[in-house]
């Protein structure tokens, strides 16, 4: 599904190098876990492939199903079926929550050949897909995340995931600035979308979200690197010890 | 102040351009006054204090140069409204193409009609609301627009309007050169729409004065005319009584040179007016000028402004906009944003607003920004697979949306921002 080769990114502004080559390779229907301290380069890791400007790619590459995302503008990224779900999902006045979502649909839908859904369709599917992860009408309606609150803000992230239906999925901390029951519905919303073929890369300081998404396999990325590898017992690790100790075992 | 030898040569040359009507002695004194004022005025020039972001000399020239007609196989504006549907060819009344001049709660009539009844009410209008708009900002066009037009209509509302009248100008000729002057008096308690929508002429000019008595209503909605040759100068005098309103909204997009003056006056108490525009604008050779003047000399009105351009690949957008609050106008709500979105580094924005305050229990408040889309949310929606030029588009609609919300009809605000979706589409083809 998604293999990242040692791939290496400064900034475009400044002379600084932030990730200093990552090998990450995820299989269809996987789910990846990075963990990682502050400033180690995870956020970063999601919208280089995501396609965010003011990044640099030195080198390596990043590949879904054997194309190079880091060729592609952001909107070719999305039809070719990679999702960034935001820490920070943007605020966009003026722009209907509902009509945001056809165009995408629609415009991934007509990227890909395929027929667009009509006005109809769409709300008949979005409507089922709302009311599983508890966004109302009135959230529909309202402009794209405005007065949003923070789970609402996530939920609405999980929602355009859902309609979206990506291959590959990239949480970037979707459980920041969430409360326990928030999390298990944002975590609830992300289970019901794993179907054995879909893959994720959840990114995240804690644990706790990876008791709700269970991982296959964890990573703990530090300075621009992923220094270890392993099972769900990884991240409990981090939880019971912190960083420090992995970091200085590997260091 | 002594007028310069370039403001008297222009307005000689511009006086002797246009034929002097006939009419009754009171349009003769009336428009004789206007010529006055026009002459001692001069001709509007660069240096200005009211044109110094919009060179006037596109206005002024004469003759005017051509302009190269627009067509397309879209639907007129306004199509699919149940109205009264007017027409103007290069600024002349077209009965054939028009319905009859029947509305009900409404009499209807074309100026050259009115202004040769000696008797008729429009005498207390036509030409007054002009002269008073001209203290203390000088509107030459519009002084000169009352003393040659013989082209309009004369609208006397009595009664509550079930149906809109909407005036489509049709540019017809490639050097036509329009004077349209309206007069609009709106009886206590009656209400009145007018749409308008269409180039008109290669040079059109102009003036609606409208009276809106006590409790009255006026709306307005106005889309101006694609071609891109077009110079448009409009000035719309209105005035408020008590407990009325006022709302008018302006869409712009090409033109050369586009100029659209509102002055407002509060006459009566707890009246509420707004005026509001949105503009596209592409290319070096696109300028847009608003340019609003309210006066509020009445106590709790409540006045907005609010207008949103979108520029780019040179073009430029202006914005004046003042409001005048007189010491008795206690409770004044006078509200004014004026945003440029600029889409490159060659396209200008000049604002200029202006609050003059003399009442001490008011609220009034302004703002005036400029600004590029902006990046976090084109990458989020690029980020959806939306492509990069229709997620600029639904940046752009999104701005533009503020100051078409201003529109209290929803049908009428779906149109325009229907429009401008299909017209930005089309760029892009």
């Amino acid at each position: 599904m998604l293999k990242i080769k040692n791939l290496q990114v400064g900034l475009e502004e400044e002379n600084k190098q932030i990730l200093k080559g990552v090998n990450l390779e995820i299989g269809e229907g996987e789910v990846h876990a990075i963990m990682g301290p502050n400033g180690s380069g995870k956020s970063t890791t999601s919208y280089v492939l995501a396609g965010k400007d003011g990044y640099e790619v030195t080198d390596g590459s990043a590949t879904l199903n054997g194309e190079e995302l880091l060729d592609m503008d952001p909107e070719e990224r999305a039809a070719a079926g990679l999702f960034l779900a935001f820490q920070y999902p943007v605020e966009i006045p003026g722009v209907g929550n509902m009509t945001f979502l056809r165009t995408a649909v629609n415009a991934q839908r007509k990227a890909r050949g395929e027929d667009e859904l009509s006005a109809g369709e769409f709300l008949k599917i979005v409507r089922a897909k709302a009311k599983s992860l508890e966004i109302d009408a009135d959230m529909l309606k309202r402009p794209v995340n405005v007065g949003f609150s923070g789970g609402e803000k996530k939920r609405n992230e999980i929602l355009q995931m859902a309609m979206l239906e990506p291959k590959m999925c990239v949480l970037d901390e979707t459980d920041s600035g969430l409360d326990v029951d928030a999390m298990k519905l944002v975590a609830k919303g992300v289970n019901a979308l794993r179907d054995g073929k879909r893959s994720f890369l959840v990114i995240t300081h804690y644990q706790r979200l990876l008791d709700h998404i269970k991982p296959d396999f964890v990573h703990i990325m530090a300075d621009g690197r992923i220094v270890k590898s392993g099972g769900p017992e990884l991240a409990l690790e981090v939880e019971n010890n912190g960083y420090a100790d992995i970091l200085a075992e590997v260091a | 102040m002594a007028v310069s030898q370039p403001k008297m040569d222009g307005a000689s040359a511009l006086a002797g351009h246009y034929p002097a009507p006939s009419g009754a002695k009171w349009a003769h004194d009336a428009r004789a006054s206007a010529m006055a004022t026009f002459m001692s005025q001069g001709a509007p020039h660069k240096r200005d204090e009211y044109w110094r972001y919009t060179d006037p000399s596109a206005l002024t020239a004469v003759p005017t140069a051509p302009a190269a007609l627009f067509t397309s196989d879209e639907k007129p504006m306004f199509d699919g409204v149940d109205r009264v549907r007017i027409v103007f060819v290069d600024g002349v009344f077209d009965a054939a193409q028009s319905d009859d001049l029947s509305l009900a709660g409404a009499t209807i009539e074309t100026l050259s009609s009115a202004v040769n009844t000696d008797i008729h009410w429009a005498k207390d209008l036509f030409g007054q609301l002009e002269k008073n708009g001209q203290n203390p900002v000088q509107r030459p066009l519009a002084a000169l627009n009352t003393a040659v037009a013989d082209e309009g209509l004369v609208i006397h509302v009595t009664g509550k309007c079930e149906k809109p009248l909407a005036i489509r100008y049709i540019h017809n000729a490639k050097t036509s050169d329009a004077m349209v002057h309206h007069v609009i008096k709106i009886d206590a308690g009656a209400e009145f729409t007018l749409l308008e929508s269409g180039a008109g002429a290669a040079r059109f000019n102009s003036v609606l004065e409208v009276d809106v008595a006590d409790n009255a209503q006026f709306h307005h909605v106005r889309t101006q005319g694609r071609d891109h040759e077009r110079k448009t100068v409009t000035h719309m005098f209105g005035r408020l009584g008590q407990e009325s309103v006022l709302r008018s909204f302006t869409m712009t997009v090409n033109g050369i040179l586009t100029r659209n003056d509102a002055i407002l006056e509060f006459t009566g108490d707890n009246a509420q007016a707004t005026v509001a525009g949105a503009c596209a604008g592409d290319g070096n050779g696109f300028h847009h000028d608003d340019t609003v003047f309210v006066t509020h000399d009445s106590v709790n009105c409540e006045s907005r402004q609010v207008f949103k351009k979108v520029l780019r690949n040179g073009a430029t957008g202006v914005f004046q906009g003042k409001i005048l609050v007189k010491a008795d106008a206690q409770k004044t709500d006078g509200y004014q944003i004026s945003q440029g979105l600029l889409l490159d580094d060659n396209s200008n924005f000049l604002a200029k607003p202006e609050l003059e305050i003399y009442a001490d229990d008011v609220a009034c408040s302004h703002g005036s920004t400029v600004g590029a889309i902006d990046d976090e949310a084109l990458f989020y929606l690029t980020s959806r697979g939306v492509p990069r030029k229709q997620a600029q588009d639904m940046l752009v609609l999104a701005f533009l949306g503020e100051a078409i919300d201003e529109i209290n009809n929803d049908e009428l605000a779906d149109d325009i921002r229907d429009r401008l979706a299909a017209w930005m589409e089309r760029r892009h083809g």
